[in-house]
């Protein structure tokens, strides 16, 4: 029977575990940071030595960690673009403005084990040659901001942080910035805009990538809370070991956030891709099945942004077999292994790893329009198809859903969706308008029925179709 | 972002060195590209597909992208399909096709590898061996859908919009728009006439959100005063303060606006833009001399426009330089041939003043011109002064610079006054000389072109004890009332003429509407005054007048009027 497997979330609910440094210090610490600091140079095979920085920042790379906050690049790779030759100061901001519908990982982290991710910041600054970093949290998490400060407070208060951390001569200094309630300052170029004290626009790509022209235009990392926190982990158990959590190429632990129509919502920390969907939903580890009487529907497996699966789905997915050879292999919805690749294979993501559980009591038009208002409501204006398009689905949507439907709505759902993604500044282009792609392609027959229902009503004497009036207005934020 | 750019010096003289280029290919045709293009404030950048796409003679759409504003890339008009050469990732060698040409692998989403993927062609640099593929059937489709977007919310009330006419909502509509629409949702609705500052109206709803006009206050003018409120599809344009959008230059912000939603509150309602005729000109309000296009009708002046000059202004111009043109078309406008009070014609009182300056003895005339006037004039009243022994000077005119484009010189030609003669380094230094010599009964003519020297050192009660007081104005002032020859000139938009900035460029500029009543250009009354007083022949044509001047005129030697392009040349001063 699948388990958790607890590296993140180890002491996080214990009783008597405690957000301050006493505790942190007497459950092991910081003693990742001071063995990071005391990395040896690493002589290589070929007579190049490895500075300790630089054995960190390897050793990060080949524990294969892949970012936590969405997206799933490879962490060490991400660090290995940052420009070191700009004679630029190199920042590095952590990514806590967690959004995502669906997402509840990282203020777990933040509110139960704030020194957990400040040790995993400074370790990852020394490693980056970093002397200022930000930890940019969501505003609507004012508690977790006040516990990050004290534990910022506290760490340097016994050295971890400030001047000559630990003896070494090693500067750095952690700031927290509280987002002002927009889902688009998790956007990593729309955060920095946010964190320079301008509106989140995010920036265009080329050329304003992070690693180069980042904060103030200076080399940036951005990784999020969970993320920064495995760091730790890998410079206490060594590359080595770390990568043998989980599978290849999907190492390590993840936080899952579940929620929706199970028993048991909540966050579950897995090996990455050793537990199945069909267990996260159905285990007494986990979600602990439906409620009493109902069928699986849908799961949106990786944040809302992600596209929908449909119960007894059927996916190809690339397997090593017996004989060593890949082969297409067939899984179903619930044997999915919850990590990066099948996921991806699925035609989906794990994203944030926010999984959504729909039982057959939802309708899938009433749920997307939710989504879509979301989007909508989040959408930051600045660029055309993402601006218009992202309320347009809205107002169909909504309108599809409360009685003015047509049956072609779904197909213009879908063109008006597949005009935003891929063409936008950002991925919100996606996250838009995907959860429309994916609903109407997978729930066709739902929205065709609805809007068929709708006409017929309407032919029996209720007035044409007319735009519905939006909840969502400018003032409502 | 970094200071405002200033207008760009003028080229150096030498060979440029040999630029370096790179292929790719626009529409299926091969061209040679720039490695670099220079970016919104000069300095080189990588080339852009929007500047290869140039290169090649194809025109891209763009809302937001603008040559002198940093880039946005936000309006998404600009997405082009592109193919780079696929590349072996074993041997790190361009894969071939079978007949030796690069494979081109087409740009797709990486998660839906069937589908095309855009780039935008403003902020995308390209690379070797790039495709563009700027009219693919991707690539209009991805245009028809910003347009779509673009216009689900727009009011669509063109006959009642000043940008009728130079719209480019309009004109991509056309071009690359579908002819229905399938929004069946009701509209977003935004704020109306906005009164954004003293000079500019906004319209929200017709706003494409395109932050030419942010970009421009703050990066080009220095003044932070526009900024977007409100998200996603209900993203408004708004100044700081409502109504305190008050910089010198805020009237750029309506050239640059692609749509209606900048209006000009001087211009809006008065004309449709079709009507206007353009004619090239130059500002005369400060010795900058940004170029500008006047617009009139009927012969009525109705507004100016800035005229791009990389040498002199870019494309902007100041908003009192712009709004200043108002006195054209004033009723009080000097219209009459008067001597000594009396309705006369041109030929009677040109021959009486030739006939009085003819036999003015040496030493008894001194002439004080305007640096309004054109260089052709003042080289005209100098021959003038020469016959006569005439003491010369024109009025200093002075004012405080701005550190964009307004110069603390407010005449547009104290450079021309100086090389033709008429002034010295420091304008108006000899002008008491002047006003003692009339006292002392030394000088009994003076010439007067264009200035009230009563507000200049000359009072009236000195004026008085002139036996000659010969006046050309185009405004009635405290001087042309004790005129006894009193001509009426022209204002530069009603002739053709040269003016010589601060900065040394020699600019022409073209007629645009005819002057009032009896009033006539000066060069050409000027030009039978001085035939008729020297006996020389000159030439009664602008063409020939310049080119004359020119060979007479050492700063101006080698000029033809002919050769000088729309936006001038550089003279030594």
């Amino acid at each position: 029977m699948p388990e958790q497997f607890k590296l993140i979330t180890k002491h996080i609910d214990e009783l008597g575990y405690t957000p301050d440094i006493a505790c942190y210090l007497r459950h092991g610490g910081y003693a990742g940071l001071k063995k990071a600091l005391a990395t040896p140079v690493r002589e290589l095979a070929e007579g190049k030595k490895l500075s300790p920085q630089e054995v960190v920042r390897e050793d990060v790379k080949a524990s294969g960690l892949r970012g936590r906050g969405g997206a799933g690049f490879s962490a060490g790779l991400k660090w290995s673009f940052v420009d070191r030759r700009s004679g630029k100061p190199i920042y590095l901001i952590c990514n806590a403005d967690e959004s995502e519908p669906g997402t509840f990982k990282d203020r777990q982290i933040i509110h139960k084990d704030p020194h957990q991710l400040v040790e995993g910041m400074i370790i990852s600054c020394w490693a980056n040659d970093v002397k200022l970093a930000y930890i940019y949290i969501r505003g609507e998490m004012p508690e977790g901001a006040r516990l990050l400060n004290q534990a910022l407070k506290e760490a340097r208060e016994n050295g971890f942080l400030g001047k000559n951390i630990l003896g070494t001569g090693f500067d750095l200094e952690i700031h927290v910035h509280r987002g002002a309630g927009a889902y688009i300052c998790g956007e990593e170029t729309g955060l920095i805009e946010s964190l320079e004290g301008k509106r989140a626009y995010p920036r265009i790509k080329p050329p304003y990538f992070p690693a180069v022209l980042g904060l103030y235009m200076c080399p940036t990392i951005v990784n999020n809370v969970e993320t920064l926190c495995h760091v730790t982990h890998i410079v206490n158990m060594g590359a080595a070991e770390y990568a043998k959590l989980g599978t290849p190429n999907n190492t390590g632990t993840r936080i899952v956030s579940l929620s929706g129509d199970v028993m048991r919502p909540g966050y579950y920390e897995i090996q990455v891709g050793k537990v199945t969907l069909g267990e996260l939903i159905h285990d007494a580890n986990f979600g602990g099945g439906l409620r009493p009487g109902r069928t699986l529907k849908a799961i949106i497996p990786g944040g809302s942004s992600s596209k929908v699966l449909k119960a007894g789905e059927v996916f190809k997915l690339n397997r090593k077999g017996a004989d060593g050879q890949m082969a297409k292999v067939d899984v179903p919805l619930l044997d999915l292994p919850y990590d990066f690749d099948s996921l991806q294979q699925a035609g989906t993501m794990s994203g944030s790893s926010a999984v959504i559980v729909l039982d057959d009591s939802r309708s899938m038009v009433e749920t997307l329009g939710n989504l879509s208002e979301f989007y909508a409501h989040e959408s930051c204006g600045q660029c055309t198809p993402c601006r218009e398009g992202a309320l347009w689905l809205a107002k169909a949507t909504h309108r599809l859903a409360h009685g003015e439907g047509r049956k072609a709505d779904a197909d213009y759902l879908s063109h008006i969706a597949q005009n935003i993604q891929g063409r936008t500044i950002c991925a919100f282009g996606e996250a838009a308008s995907w959860p429309v792609l994916s609903f109407v392609k997978k729930f066709r027959d739902e929205f065709e029925a609805k809007g068929a229902a709708d006409e017929a009503a309407r032919a029996q004497g209720a007035g044409p179709v007319h735009g519905v009036k939006m909840a969502a207005s400018p003032n409502h934020h | 972002m970094s200071a405002p750019a200033q207008p760009a010096p003028a080229p150096a003289p030498q060979a440029p060195p040999p630029v370096e280029t790179m292929t790719v290919k626009v529409n299926g045709k091969t061209v040679q590209v720039p490695k670099t293009h220079p970016d919104w404030q000069g300095k080189p950048q990588p080339a852009t597909m929007l500047q290869a796409a140039r290169c090649a003679g194809v025109d891209i759409p763009h809302y937001c992208y603008h040559d002198k504003l940093p880039v946005a890339g936000n309006c998404r008009m600009c997405l082009v399909e592109f193919g780079t050469p696929m590349m072996d990732p074993a041997t790190r060698k361009p894969v071939l096709n079978e007949d030796g040409s690069p494979k081109i692998a087409k740009s797709v989403l990486p998660y839906e590898p069937g589908t095309p993927r855009g780039a935008i062609a403003c902020a995308t640099p390209i690379s070797p061996g790039m495709e563009i593929y700027a009219d693919s059937k991707a690539t209009l489709q991805m245009r028809e859908a910003v347009l779509e977007s673009l216009l689900i919310n727009h009011p669509l009330d063109c006959p009642i919009c000043d940008q009728a006419g130079e719209c480019k909502l309009q004109e991509y509509s056309v071009q690359h728009g579908q002819a229905g629409s399938r929004f069946v949702e009701a509209k977003v609705h935004k704020p109306k006439a906005v009164d954004l500052g003293p000079r500019i109206v906004l319209d929200d709803e017709r706003c494409v959100l395109c932050t030419r006009c942010i970009r421009f206050s703050k990066d080009i003018a220095g003044d932070d005063a526009l900024g977007i409120v409100n998200r996603g599809s209900y993203n408004t344009i708004s100044a700081f303060e409502t109504g305190k959008f008050d910089n010198n230059y805020t009237l750029n912000t309506v050239d640059l606006c692609p749509v209606g939603a900048l209006t000009s509150k001087d211009f809006r309602f008065k004309m449709r833009v079709w009507f206007l005729k353009e004619s090239k000109s130059v500002c005369t309000s400060c010795g900058t001399g940004c170029n500008i296009t006047i617009g009139s009708r009927e012969g009525v002046v109705h507004c100016y426009e800035p005229r791009e000059n990389d040498a002199v202004n870019g494309p902007w111009m100041c908003d009192s330089g712009r709004l200043n043109y108002k006195w054209i078309g004033r009723a009080d406008r000097l219209r009459e041939v008067l001597v000594r009070g009396t309705r006369s014609t041109w030929s009677a009182a040109l021959q009486d003043l030739t006939v009085r300056l003819s036999k003015a003895p040496a030493g008894s005339v001194a002439v004080v011109a305007s640096s309004r006037q054109t260089t052709e004039e003042l080289y005209l009243l100098k021959k003038l002064a020469a016959r006569t022994g005439a003491t010369t000077d024109s009025v200093a005119r002075e004012g405080e610079a701005d550190r964009l484009l307004v110069a603390a010189d407010r005449n547009p030609n104290s450079n021309g006054a100086r090389l033709t003669g008429i002034s010295f380094t420091e304008a108006g230094i000899r002008i008491p000389e002047i006003a003692a010599a009339i006292e002392a009964g030394t000088v009994k003519t003076l010439v007067v072109f264009g200035e009230d020297v009563t507000k200049h050192g000359i009072p009236a009660a000195t004026l008085a004890k002139l036996e000659t007081l010969f006046v050309s104005d185009i405004l009635p002032n405290a001087t042309t009332a004790l005129a006894t020859h009193l001509l009426p000139g022209a204002a530069h938009a009603e002739k053709r003429g040269t003016f010589v900035n601060v900065k040394g460029r020699l600019q022409k500029f073209m007629k645009a509407v005819e002057a009032p009543g009896d009033a006539r250009p000066e060069w050409e009354f000027l030009h039978e005054l001085v035939h008729g007083v020297t006996g020389q022949n000159g030439y009664s044509t602008i063409e020939g007048l310049f080119n004359q001047m020119a060979r007479e005129v050492p700063a101006f030697a080698g000029l033809e009027w002919a050769k000088i392009g729309d936006t001038g040349v550089d003279v030594k001063i």
